[in-house]
């Protein structure tokens, strides 16, 4: 818990739910008859709406994006460092909406909600979802909020995937699209990395052929090794250096399995926090969303074609030690963005901390977010 | 880059370039030069930037910049993407000017280069007389710290640009405070500070 809430932070913040009773035709083929999508908005929407900014989350993140639940939260949103008042997003000018994606599992319809064909949860059948039928559904909630154009589109990661879809689907309804620590698909090697973490899950024998809810288990040994394998694909080789080398949390060797090495123990805490909070089946569901994500595919490969009819200025940002989503994943997509003469700046920054330092207070990156944003405000007045 | 062309230099510039041309500024710095070519010549293209506070700076400029390392070629851009690739006061600071030279005429139609005229009569005079590496206003740098590692004079540039194929359509010659003179006009790399040149290819 903060002593007391910084005075840039967005303070406390509430979610609200938001139903849909449109069906959603999703891009699998399957369809959801009715859904919630949970979202937190932080500011305020200004008199012509022009003035709302879209927040796309990564693999395990949520709504949540600012801001603390309650006096007694122990930790802000996962985006503190990026959006509030007065910093690179800044509340005081934006109407700032972070949405739980669909499949979700912190409120959003997702395998751990109830199927009303089956008044039991959803489990292993609910659909398989992809980018598209998330920029779908975001624009279903931007029509409810009556936010008939975002001024900008913002994700990291997997976030910034969405940002990216948004452009092709959407031409006409988002101004700008910020790219972060993204890639226009995955490579063979990000596939096999989230196969194995669906592995771990799909074998633990709790997993039940992902009806475990229904017995009352979870698969938390899987969910904690897809965790533990998750981190380390985020982390760079000098960033688990920096920070734990070979350090031993009890200065000598035991010649046993247990905890001995520092990143060990890291390693096991983030599997710790992470089950009982995460759901197994949006975290198969999620990969599986990452896997699909190829807005080129439908146009020969050619990302230059898949983004023709974008109008969308971007910003596209990439950090030097990031292995996952490397800098040349991200120089793919600028390529694709000015070979259409679109407006695109593009910043490489120099950061150690490999995957997650999207996530992290680093002077020249939010100065460079900073400076694109104020440039938005200033175009819609705000 | 502890050069600085000032705005007499960008006015040389922009007279050259056609209003609503595509244009690419290879270390574009804090993106002066495209802010000021995109309000007086309605230009649209791109900043090539490696230094993170001109990145920054260049988005505050409203324009697009990029971050690359032009030693490393432009092989993002496809072949005649922009109607002018501007190089201005940053080829002596690249490990192959001949590279970026052809890369410039790859990916664009016209190239413009400016560039610290070493043959000036104070570097001359400093080298020859004074039996120093030249220190002046144009290149402030001494020998063992400046990132000027490949000083031409106005000479050397042509017979390059002729070795490479390059029709050079115009020249100037101006002093520091980037003035042009009769006396610059008749002896150019004699009396020139900064060389600034328009060229295609032949």
């Amino acid at each position: 818990m903060p002593d007391e809430i910084p005075a840039d932070s967005v303070g406390i913040v509430t979610p609200a739910t938001a139903h849909f009773d449109q069906p959603l035709s999703l891009t699998s083929g399957g369809v959801i008859d009715a859904y919630d999508l949970v979202y937190e908005s932080y500011g305020e929407l200004n008199s012509d709406k022009s003035n709302a900014i879209l927040i796309c989350h990564a693999l395990s993140s949520n709504h949540h994006v600012a801001g603390y639940h309650s006096i007694e939260d122990t930790k802000p949103g996962w985006w503190e460092n990026m959006v509030g008042p007065g910093k690179p997003i800044d509340t005081n000018r934006f109407f700032v909406v972070g949405v739980n994606n669909l499949g979700g599992c912190y409120g959003s319809t997702g395998p751990a909600s109830i199927n009303p064909d089956t008044n039991k949860p959803y489990g292993p059948d609910f659909p398989i979802v992809t980018v598209r039928d998330w920029v779908e559904s975001q624009a279903s909630l931007a029509d409810q909020l009556g936010i008939d154009r975002w001024a900008a589109v913002v994700g990291g990661s997997l976030g910034g995937m969405q940002a990216i879809q948004w452009t092709i689907d959407y031409p006409e309804r988002l101004g700008h699209a910020v790219v972060i620590a993204a890639a226009p698909k995955l490579t063979a090697q990000n596939i096999a990395f989230n196969e194995v973490a669906r592995q771990a899950i799909r074998t633990d024998p709790n997993f039940r052929d992902g009806r475990y809810y229904d017995f009352d288990t979870e698969p938390d040994r899987g969910l904690r090794i897809a965790r533990m394998l998750g981190h380390i694909t985020y982390l760079s080789d000098e960033a688990m250096r920096e920070k734990f080398g070979r350090d031993l949390r009890d200065e000598k060797i035991d010649f046993d399995f247990d905890v001995e090495f520092q990143v060990e123990s890291y390693l096991r805490y983030q599997a710790d926090s992470f089950i009982g909070k995460f759901d197994a089946n949006t975290y198969l569901l999620i990969t599986k969303v990452l896997d699909y994500f190829d807005p080129a595919a439908s146009h020969g490969g050619n990302l230059t074609k898949a983004i023709a009819k974008a109008k969308a200025d971007f910003l596209v940002v990439s950090f030097t030690s990031d292995w996952r989503f490397a800098p040349s994943r991200s120089r793919e997509i600028v390529k694709a963005i000015h070979d259409n003469d679109l407006n695109v700046s593009y910043a490489e920054i120099k950061a150690s901390q490999g995957h997650d330092a999207f996530l992290m207070k680093i002077p020249h990156y939010l100065d460079v977010v900073s400076a694109y944003m104020d440039r938005v405000a200033n175009e819609v007045g705000a | 880059m502890t050069l600085q062309l000032d705005r007499t230099d960008f006015a040389i510039i922009a007279d050259w370039i056609k209003p609503g041309s595509g244009v690419l500024d290879l270390g574009c710095g804090d993106g002066t030069l495209m802010a000021y070519l995109k309000q007086q010549k309605q230009v649209r293209g791109y900043g090539i930037e490696i230094d993170d506070d001109n990145i920054t700076a260049s988005v505050k400029n409203g324009i697009n910049v990029i971050h690359m390392d032009l030693n490393e070629g432009l092989s993002e851009f496809d072949e005649d993407s922009f109607d002018y690739v501007i190089l201005s006061l940053t080829l002596q600071a690249m490990q192959s000017p001949e590279l970026l030279l052809k890369e410039m005429m790859r990916v664009g139609t016209e190239g413009i280069v400016t560039f610290p005229n070493f043959g000036n009569w104070k570097s001359r005079l400093q080298l020859s007389l004074g039996g120093r590496m030249p220190v002046t206003r144009t290149l402030p740098n001494t020998w063992y710290n400046t990132p000027n590692i490949h000083l031409c004079t106005i000479k050397d540039f042509e017979e390059l640009c002729k070795t490479l194929g390059f029709k050079i359509i115009e020249r100037r010659a101006v002093d520091h405070v980037h003035k042009s003179s009769l006396g610059l006009k008749l002896l150019p790399n004699l009396l020139g500070q900064i060389a600034l040149y328009r060229f295609r290819r032949a």
